[in-house]
C-alpha cells in the first residue's frame, strides 16, 4: 500500500479525490466534512481566545483601566458564547467522530452524507450571524442569558445573538442524529455493540444528549426572541413573568451541554490510555456503561445552576443529591484508565501525555463540582471565581485536553503526516503548566470571594490575578504552537504509514490518508476489541 | 425519524413547560383570555385533523399495500386538503384575534373583558398561544409541502410495497403534528368550563 | 436507513377497520373532551381532558404510527421520548409546586 517516500507522488487519498473548492464545499465525504468543521471551530476557537486575552489583561490590574465596564461585560459574554456554542460543543463530534465514526464501525461513510454536510452550512451560518453580532457592538448578557436582564433591559445585540445560537443548535441536532443512526445501523458484520471501539459509545451517549436536549435551548431562545420583540412577560417579572422558569429551560439543555463536551474528549481518553498502555481498557463495560449513565443523569441534575436563584429548597436538595450522584460514572472511568495504565507498557508520546494531563485535571475539576454541588458550600461559592476555576479546569484541562490528544492522535491518519515531535511536547508540557497556573489561583480567588464578571477588584486580590495572566500568556503561546506545527507538517511532516503507532482498531487498518470509500471490501469482525499485548513495544512519537 | 421526532417532543415539551407554569401562576387571568378562543373552531380543526390522520395512514397502508397508485395519490391529496382545511380555518381564527385586537404586543386591548382580570397576565397568555400555535401551524406548512412532494412522486408511481419508506416518514411526521393538537386543543381552549355561558 | 424502514418482518398492513376504529375513538374522545369541559368538575377538568388526550395519542402512536407493530428499538425510542419530557415537566414543576413550602424569613 503505502510505501512511497517522496511527497511527490500522492497516493489517492479522500484528500486528492477532486481539487478545487467545490469539491470541497459541495463534498459528501465526511472526512472532507470534518476538515471543513476543523478549519471552522479552529477559527471560532481564536476568536473566543482573543475574547479570554482581553479578560485576563484587564484583569491583571485591580482597577478597571483597559476597558470600560459595559465592554468588559460584552468581552466575556462573547467569550463564553464562542466557546462554548461555537467551539466546545461541536469539537469533537464534528471533526474527530465525523472522521472516525464512520470506519470505526467499518462503513464508507455515515448513514445520512448530505445532512452532514447540511449541518456544516448551518453551523457557519450561525457562526455568521454571531460574528455579525461580535463586529457591530457585541452583547453584553452574559453567554446565559439571563431574564430579565436580556430580554428587556440589555442595549446590545441580544436577538442577532440569540439567533445565531437558535441556528448553531441545529447542527449539532443533526450531527447527533446523523452518529445515533449509523452506530445503530452500519455497524460492520462482526461487530457486536461490545466490540465497538470506546470513543463510538462515547460519541453515541453525546449524541444522545445532543437530541434530547438541544431542542429546549432552542425553544427558550424563541421564547426570549418573543419576548424581547414583543415585550410580552414571559420572563421578565415586571410583566408578570418568571425568570427562573427561563433558568430551568435553559439549564435543563445547558447542563447536559456540559457532557456533551466532556464525553467525547472522555472517549478520546479511553482510546489513548489503552493504546499506549498497549492494553485493553480495564472494565471496557463499566467505561461504555458509565458514557451512557452521565448521559442520562445529567438531565437530571440542571438545578444546581438554580440553587440560590430562590428554586425550592426541597427541589434544591434533590438536585444536590442528584448531583452527587452523577460523579459517580465518571469517577468510575478514572479509576478505569488508571487501573489501565497499571501494569501496562508504557510510552510518553504526545497523546498519551495530553491524556494523562486529562485525569488528573478532569479529576480536579471534577471535585471541585462536587464542592458546588453541596448546597451549603454553594451559597459561598456561587458566582464567584471557583465556579470559573471548576468549569475551566474540566472544560479546558478536561475537553480541550482530550480534543488535542485526539488531534495528535489521528493526525497521521487524517492527513498521512507526522507533527514534529519535540515541539509537540513542548506544547503539552507549555499547555499544562500555563493551564495550571491560570486556573489554580481562581480557585483560591473564589473561596475568598472575588466575584466573576467583574473587573474590579480589591487590591488584595492582584497577586491571584496576576498570576492568572500569566499563565494565561503561556497557556496562550501553548495553543499557537501546535497550530503552527499542524500547518507546517502538512506540507514538511514525515509520511505517515496506516498505523505508526501500532494501535488496534477499524480506522487503523486502512491507508492514511484514507481513500474517499474507507474501505475496499466491508470488513468482517471476528475478534474482540483492542487486542494489545503489554510486552510488545512500538516505536512511537 | 423517530430519533428526529424525538427532537420534535422536546422542542414542543418547553413550551409545553412554559404554558403549564403560567397556567398555574395565573389560572383566571388564563381562564378569561381562553374564552376568548373559538371553541367551534377548535373542535373543528380538530375533527379535521384527526381526519387527515385516517388519511395519511390509508395512504401509507396503499403503498405498502401496493394498492395502486391512484389510491395512494388519492389519500395523500385528502390528507394534503384536509391540512389545508386546518390552515385555513387557523388562519381564520387568527384574523378574528388580529381584528378584536387580541395580539400581544401594542396593540393588546381586547374588549369585554371583566374588570379584575390583569392584562398583562392575559398578554401572556395569548402570547404562549400564539407561540404554541404558531409553531404547530408552521410544523403544519411543512407537512403540505412534504404531502406535495409525495403526491407528485406517487404519481409516477415512485412507491411500491418494496420501498415507500418516504410516504412512511412523512406519515409519522404527519401524525406527531396530530398528536401535538390533540393536547393543544384542550389545554388552549377548554380552560374554563363556563365559557359563553 | 433508520430505525424505521429495515424492520424486514414487515409486510404487516394494518386492516382498514382497525384505522377507522381508531379514528371513531378518536372522534368520540375529542367529543367526550368538549362535552366534559363544559361541566364544572373544578381540578378534575384538566386530569379528564389530559386522560383522554394521552389516550388519543397513545392510538395515534401505536395504531396510525405503527408502533405496536414495530421493533424493540422503535418502541424504546418512544419511551425514551417521552420519559425526557417528563423529565422536563415534573422537575421544573416540583420546584414551581414547593417554592412556598418553606416560609421566607421576615414573612
Amino acid at each position: 500500500m503505502l510505501t512511497a517516500t517522496k511527497a511527490i507522488e500522492q497516493p489517492k487519498s479522500y484528500l486528492t479525490d477532486g481539487y478545487g473548492l467545490k469539491s470541497w464545499l459541495l463534498t459528501s465525504d465526511h472526512k472532507r466534512i470534518a476538515i471543513l468543521y476543523l478549519i471552522s471551530i479552529t477559527f471560532f476557537f481564536f476568536i473566543g481566545g482573543l475574547f479570554a486575552a482581553m479578560i485576563r489583561l484587564e484583569l491583571a490590574t485591580p482597577a478597571g483601566d483597559l476597558l470600560e465596564s459595559d465592554v468588559y461585560n460584552k468581552m466575556f459574554t462573547m467569550h463564553g458564547i464562542v466557546m462554548v456554542f461555537f467551539f466546545l460543543i461541536p469539537s469533537i463530534p464534528a471533526t474527530l467522530g465525523n472522521f472516525l465514526i464512520p470506519p470505526m464501525v467499518g462503513a464508507k461513510d455515515l448513514a445520512f452524507p448530505k445532512i452532514n454536510l447540511l449541518s456544516w452550512y448551518i453551523y457557519v451560518l450561525g457562526g455568521i450571524f454571531t460574528l455579525y453580532v461580535l463586529l457591530t457592538g457585541g452583547v453584553d448578557t452574559g453567554w446565559t442569558f439571563y431574564t430579565p436582564f436580556s430580554t428587556s433591559y440589555s442595549n446590545t445585540y441580544v436577538m442577532a445573538a440569540a439567533v445565531g445560537v437558535f441556528i448553531s443548535g441545529f447542527s449539532s441536532i443533526l450531527t447527533g442524529l446523523n452518529f445515533i443512526v449509523t452506530i445503530h445501523r452500519m455497524r460492520a458484520p462482526g461487530l457486536t455493540w461490545f466490540r465497538l471501539p470506546l470513543f463510538v459509545w462515547a460519541n453515541y451517549a453525546t449524541s444522545m444528549i445532543q437530541i434530547l436536549g438541544t431542542p429546549v435551548i432552542a425553544v427558550t431562545i424563541l421564547l426570549v426572541a418573543l419576548e424581547r420583540g414583543l415585550h410580552i412577560g414571559v420572563f421578565d417579572p415586571a410583566l408578570g413573568g418568571d425568570p427562573v422558569l427561563f433558568q430551568h429551560l435553559f439549564w435543563f439543555y445547558s447542563h447536559p451541554a456540559v457532557y456533551i463536551m466532556i464525553l467525547p474528549s472522555m472517549g478520546v481518553v479511553s482510546e489513548i490510555i489503552s493504546t499506549f498502555s498497549r492494553k485493553k481498557p480495564f472494565g471496557y463495560t463499566f467505561i461504555a456503561f458509565s458514557s451512557v449513565a452521565i448521559a442520562v443523569f445529567g438531565f437530571l441534575v440542571w438545578g444546581h445552576h438554580l440553587f440560590v436563584s430562590s428554586q425550592s429548597v426541597y427541589a434544591g436538595m434533590v438536585f444536590s443529591i442528584l448531583s452527587y450522584i452523577v460523579a459517580i460514572p465518571s469517577a468510575i472511568k478514572v479509576f478505569n484508565w488508571t487501573a489501565t495504565m497499571y501494569k501496562g507498557s508504557i510510552s510518553l508520546s504526545t497523546p498519551m501525555l495530553y491524556s494523562i494531563g486529562f485525569i488528573g485535571l478532569f479529576t480536579i475539576g471534577g471535585l471541585t463540582g462536587l464542592f458546588l454541588a453541596s448546597l451549603g458550600m454553594n451559597v459561598h461559592l456561587t458566582d464567584t471565581y471557583f465556579v470559573i476555576a471548576h468549569f475551566h479546569y474540566v472544560m479546558v484541562g478536561g475537553a480541550i485536553m482530550g480534543y488535542l490528544s485526539g488531534l495528535h492522535f489521528w493526525w497521521p491518519k487524517i492527513t498521512g503526516r507526522m507533527y514534529p515531535v519535540v515541539w509537540s511536547k513542548v506544547a503539552a508540557v507549555l499547555i499544562f503548566l500555563g493551564f495550571n497556573l491560570t486556573f489554580f489561583p481562581q480557585f483560591i480567588l473564589g473561596f475568598l470571594g472575588m466575584p466573576r464578571r467583574y473587573h474590579v477588584y480589591p487590591p488584595e486580590f492582584q497577586v491571584y490575578n496576576v498570576l492568572s495572566s500569566a499563565g494565561a500568556t503561556i497557556l496562550g503561546l501553548g495553543y499557537i504552537i501546535p497550530f503552527v506545527y499542524f500547518m507546517w507538517s502538512l506540507k514538511k511532516g514525515k509520511l505517515a504509514g496506516p498505523n505508526p503507532w501500532g494501535a488496534t482498531g477499524l480506522e487503523w487498518q486502512i491507508p492514511s490518508p484514507p481513500p474517499t470509500e474507507n474501505f475496499e471490501v466491508t470488513p468482517v469482525i471476528t475478534g474482540e476489541a483492542y487486542e494489545y499485548h503489554a510486552q510488545e513495544v512500538v516505536e512511537v512519537g | 425519524m423517530w430519533v428526529f421526532l424525538l427532537t420534535e417532543i422536546m422542542f414542543f415539551g418547553g413550551m409545553f413547560m412554559a404554558y403549564l407554569a403560567y397556567r398555574q401562576i395565573y389560572p383566571e387571568s388564563f381562564a378569561a383570555a381562553s374564552s376568548k378562543l373559538n371553541v367551534t373552531l377548535g373542535m373543528c380543526n380538530t375533527l379535521v385533523l384527526i381526519g387527515s390522520s385516517l388519511t395519511m395512514a390509508l395512504a401509507v397502508r396503499c403503498a405498502a399495500a401496493g394498492s395502486g397508485k391512484k389510491l395512494i395519490v388519492l389519500f395523500l391529496i385528502l390528507t394534503l386538503l384536509l391540512g389545508g382545511a386546518f390552515l385555513g380555518i387557523k388562519a381564520k381564527e387568527y384574523y378574528d384575534k388580529w381584528i378584536h385586537h387580541e395580539v400581544p404586543g401594542a396593540n393588546f386591548h381586547p374588549d369585554e373583558w371583566p374588570a379584575d382580570v390583569d392584562m398583562s397576565h392575559a398578554s401572556l397568555y395569548f402570547a404562549l398561544y400564539f407561540g404554541m400555535t404558531g409553531l404547530h401551524a408552521s410544523h403544519m406548512i411543512v407537512g403540505v409541502g412534504l404531502l406535495t412532494f409525495l403526491i407528485i412522486r406517487a404519481s409516477r408511481g415512485a412507491y411500491t410495497p418494496a420501498w415507500h419508506t418516504p410516504v412512511e416518514m412523512v406519515g409519522l411526521y404527519w401524525h406527531f403534528v396530530d398528536i401535538v393538537w390533540i393536547f393543544l386543543f384542550p389545554l388552549l381552549y377548554l380552560i374554563d368550563p363556563h365559557f359563553g355561558k | 436507513m433508520d430505525s424505521q424502514t429495515v424492520h424486514t418482518p414487515h409486510p404487516h398492513i394494518v386492516p382498514i377497520p382497525v384505522y377507522v376504529g381508531v379514528f371513531l375513538a378518536l372522534v368520540v374522545g375529542t367529543i367526550v373532551t368538549w362535552q366534559v369541559a363544559l361541566i364544572d368538575l373544578g381540578r378534575l377538568n384538566v386530569v379528564v381532558a389530559l386522560t383522554i388526550a394521552v389516550t388519543k395519542a397513545t392510538l395515534v402512536v401505536l395504531f396510525f404510527m405503527h408502533v405496536k407493530y414495530s421493533t424493540k428499538l422503535t418502541k424504546l425510542v418512544v419511551l425514551a421520548g417521552i420519559f425526557w419530557l417528563l423529565i422536563l415537566l415534573t422537575i421544573t414543576e416540583s420546584d414551581l409546586l414547593t417554592r412556598t413550602w418553606m416560609g421566607v424569613p421576615g414573612r
